[in-house]
């Protein structure tokens, strides 16, 4: 299934080590404004992670992340706000339901399920967010790239 | 469709993006997209010159939509949005790529902060491909306010708004208003009577003819958005009519129940039947029916045979009100940290170890003991008297990280109030640092330590125990002279660190605006914006967002009231047009929207789901639930999400 020719894709400064490339759903209330915290705090991170600012987590659909894994993210992160401090009181909480079947979606067709992960970050939590993107970013490093699906082209 | 004209235009921020990422790069890499007729950079974009260059841009290259990169969208969106408008394009075809604070400021490698800077934007670029040019919504105006607290915060605001024609309804959980600042003695640093400066305040509010007073009340509901809340309020029974209340104090001289009264923090007692004390406004009895044997004239009935006036009705039933308001000011206070969370210190459990409010209370002429400073115990001058302060604050290990920022100075008020009752008294004071900022701070404390002579020891007090001759032995450090230091004390008083009360919990639970990590409520800003919640409408005010001394709190609440005369004086209010939009041919009429929407903003017609655009918050929920993609969010469609990704993974 996996071929590794194809990787040759995008890869522009690829030395040694693979930079794996992933994709943040962050909620603007509360995971954005602890990212922003983060940039006000300088607080360092790796610079593989992209966020996707989105109203809430709960807006997030499943399609998002296969749709990102397709086009050859090899991580995918949601985060949202805390369950129970949602700032529209309840999309976190369909988040969580919807996303943890997406989980096991993943698992059962063989991706490892350490490539989709969901936070809760606050506003107030600038040093979890850089922790959270430093963690992810080490474990798809060790994990390496993400091709079972990837869109072969 | 005709081909998108966007243009793009890339801060400098100074140094703060141009020092990490490539602005010139990323400037010309933006042409590259098939939609990007123009791209600039720019030292400082939101500058007067920098704005201005964005809207001749729009206007020259007759843009249809624009990109600026640079801080986060919290920051500038509305700067850019308001200058796309000024060029005569709709603002909601302008979106901000944050690369400053989620890139530049995170980063330190250039290549690839450059790197990431390029996708953002292009994303940012992909996005408003699809943005419409909408039109915000207006939604006429309730032209009410609700205030929360009844203490000096909610006070202030409340008559701030009121004297500026609006009608407010003041809801106050306690049976009167007055909250904290009414059991304070005096007040630092003129030490004038707290009572005398607030009881004429309070006496304002029940007279205002634009202030509805509801006491024994608490909110229960919140629905609706800005301009337009409907609050659900549970007026609880007094079992007492304030109109008919004479004030006699027949009742209370009958009635069996003693319980400890809270005003004065339990030095005293009360009856089950009481009022608060003697200035409570609104001036009325209250039956406390936790403490009263039954509201059952067969068990006792004792205070209802004796008023004359007939004022006591043991009928009388909670209600339940609902009130429409365009504006919340939150100003639910604080509560001292608990006593016994501090282990260390007795835990609230050795005797003559009180907190400062029950210090107040002790020195209060309307007191527990006349403005007597007699300790509990044998109701002994006491002679001996330790100050502990930060006591639960700054210390991250084990309490509150945070600095309760009052007790500096009410802790030396303390010490002076002591050595003024007591000339022949010993006060010490155990501090880490004296942080006593503000006019006249400083000069009071040098005042304490010099003019009342009190002993200032640098260090924390470890522990402390009673002795078995009936005083409490204090065991500390003095860091300066590195010595252990032992007091045998009569009493002592802790400085507390003040923490969110419970009302604070639960008001933010109801209203569901934001809480910090400590507990306070959150502003929507630090710095631009204290005295706004995260939710557009709802205003904080005093020590519920975070400790704050009297001067700051009625600064706090004038603001909030500034705020909501601002939000109020017009007609309509304009509500976000990003809402959700159905898209009929897709729809099954399955209802998963309608149960997954927190607003109640979608309903069923026809089989087909209709989104109420002034209910509608345009949180996405619907979206993402819909399993046929039939409802979006205007602005943030799936289309749009997936053109993100695609760009930034390099599609």
């Amino acid at each position: 299934m996996s071929n590794p020719s194809q990787t040759t894709a995008t890869a522009p400064t690829a030395p040694q080590e693979h930079e794996p490339r992933i994709v943040a759903f962050q909620c603007k209330w509360c995971t954005s404004a602890g990212s922003d915290l983060a940039g006000v705090s300088r607080i360092q991170y790796p610079a593989n992670a992209v966020p996707i600012q989105v109203m809430c987590s709960g807006m997030v659909s499943p399609m998002y992340v296969l749709s990102a894994f397709n086009k050859g993210a090899d991580g995918v992160l949601v985060s949202g706000c805390h369950p129970g401090d949602c700032h529209y009181m309840k999309g976190n909480f369909f988040a969580r339901r919807k996303l943890y079947l997406v989980q096991k979606l993943l698992q059962f067709i063989g991706l490892e399920s350490d490539r989709f992960r969901m936070s809760w970050i606050s506003a107030a939590e600038g040093t979890k967010y850089a922790q959270v993107i430093s963690d992810f970013v080490r474990d798809m490093k060790a994990l390496g790239p993400q091709r079972k699906l990837k869109a072969k082209r | 469709m005709t081909k998108k004209r966007t243009g793009v235009f890339v801060c400098h921020c100074g140094n703060n993006i141009a020092a990490t990422v490539d602005v010139k790069r990323l400037a010309e890499e933006m042409t590259d997209e098939e939609t990007v007729v123009y791209s600039q950079d720019y030292v400082y974009m939101c500058s007067d010159p920098g704005q201005n260059s964005v809207i001749q841009a729009i206007k020259d290259n007759q843009l249809d939509s624009v990109v600026v990169s640079c801080c986060s969208p919290n920051l500038h969106e509305k700067t850019f949005r308001d200058n796309a408008e000024r060029a005569g394009i709709s603002g909601f075809t302008c979106e901000i790529a944050n690369i400053r604070e989620q890139c530049a400021w995170v980063h330190k490698n250039r290549e690839e902060a450059t790197e990431k800077a390029i996708k953002i934007s292009r994303s940012a670029i992909r996005r408003v491909a699809h943005n419409k040019a909408l039109d915000p919504i207006a939604v006429p105006v309730t032209r009410r306010v609700m205030v929360i607290g009844g203490g000096i915060a909610g006070i202030q605001a409340a008559l701030d708004v009121a004297n500026a024609g609006l009608e407010v309804i003041l809801v106050e959980k306690l049976a009167t208003i007055g909250g904290h600042m009414l059991q304070l003695s005096e007040t630092f640093p003129t030490l004038d009577c707290s009572q005398c400066i607030l009881s004429p305040k309070m006496v304002e509010v029940s007279r205002h003819p634009n202030i509805k007073l509801m006491t024994y009340s608490e909110v229960q509901d919140v629905s609706g958005s800005v301009g337009n809340f409907r609050v659900k309020v549970l007026q609880k029974p007094t079992y007492v009519d304030p109109e008919a209340c004479k004030l006699c104090d027949d009742c209370v001289q009958v009635c069996p129940v003693v319980v400890p009264n809270e005003h004065d923090l339990g030095l005293t007692a009360r009856r089950a039947i009481h009022i608060p004390f003697a200035q409570a406004i609104p001036a009325s009895y209250t039956l406390d029916v936790d403490a009263c044997l039954g509201l059952n004239p067969i068990r006792c009935g004792k205070c209802k045979d004796v008023c004359e006036a007939g004022a006591i009705n043991y009928d009388m039933q909670p209600r339940t009100v609902f009130e429409e308001v365009g504006a919340i000011i939150v100003a639910t206070g604080f509560d001292l940290y608990g006593q016994e969370n501090l282990g260390e210190y007795g835990a609230g459990k050795v005797e003559d170890v009180l907190d400062g409010l029950q210090f107040e209370r002790l020195c209060s002429a309307s007191g527990a003991t006349k403005g007597h400073v007699l300790r509990p115990s044998d109701h002994k001058v006491p002679k001996e008297v330790v100050f502990i302060q930060c006591v639960g604050s700054r210390d991250p290990a084990q309490h509150c990280a945070y600095c309760s920022k009052i007790c500096c100075m009410y802790t030396a008020k303390h010490a002076r109030l002591y050595k003024h009752h007591v000339p022949d008294g010993r006060a010490y004071v155990f501090y880490i640092d004296i942080r006593s900022g503000g006019k006249g701070y400083e000069e009071f404390v040098q005042r304490t330590m010099e003019d009342d002579e009190t002993i200032y020891l640098r260090g924390r007090v470890s522990k402390l125990h009673r002795t078995r001759d009936g005083k409490v032995r204090v065991l500390g450090t003095d860091t300066l002279t590195g010595q252990n230091v032992e007091i045998d004390a009569d009493m002592v008083v802790l400085a507390l660190a003040m923490q969110p009360s419970k009302g604070t919990e639960q008001a933010a639970k109801v209203l569901k605006i934001g809480r910090d990590k400590d507990g306070f409520l959150a502003e929507a800003h630090p710095k631009l914006k204290p005295v706004e919640s995260v939710t557009a409408g709802i205003y904080l005010a005093g020590a519920a967002q975070g400790p704050k001394d009297i001067p700051e709190t009625v600064s706090q609440a004038s603001a909030a009231a500034c705020k909501v005369l601002a939000l109020l004086s017009q007609d309509t209010l304009s509500h976000a047009p990003t809402v959700a939009k159905v898209r009929e041919s897709h729809c099954t009429g399955c209802e998963m929207c309608v149960d997954a929407c927190p607003y109640q903003a979608i309903r069923l017609l026809n089989g087909k789901a209709v989104v109420n655009e002034v209910l509608c918050e345009g949180c996405g929920t619907c979206a993402g639930t819909c399993v046929r993609a039939a409802i979006d969010v205007k602005n943030v469609t799936q289309l749009q999400i997936h053109a993100m990704i695609s760009a930034i993974m390099g599609g």
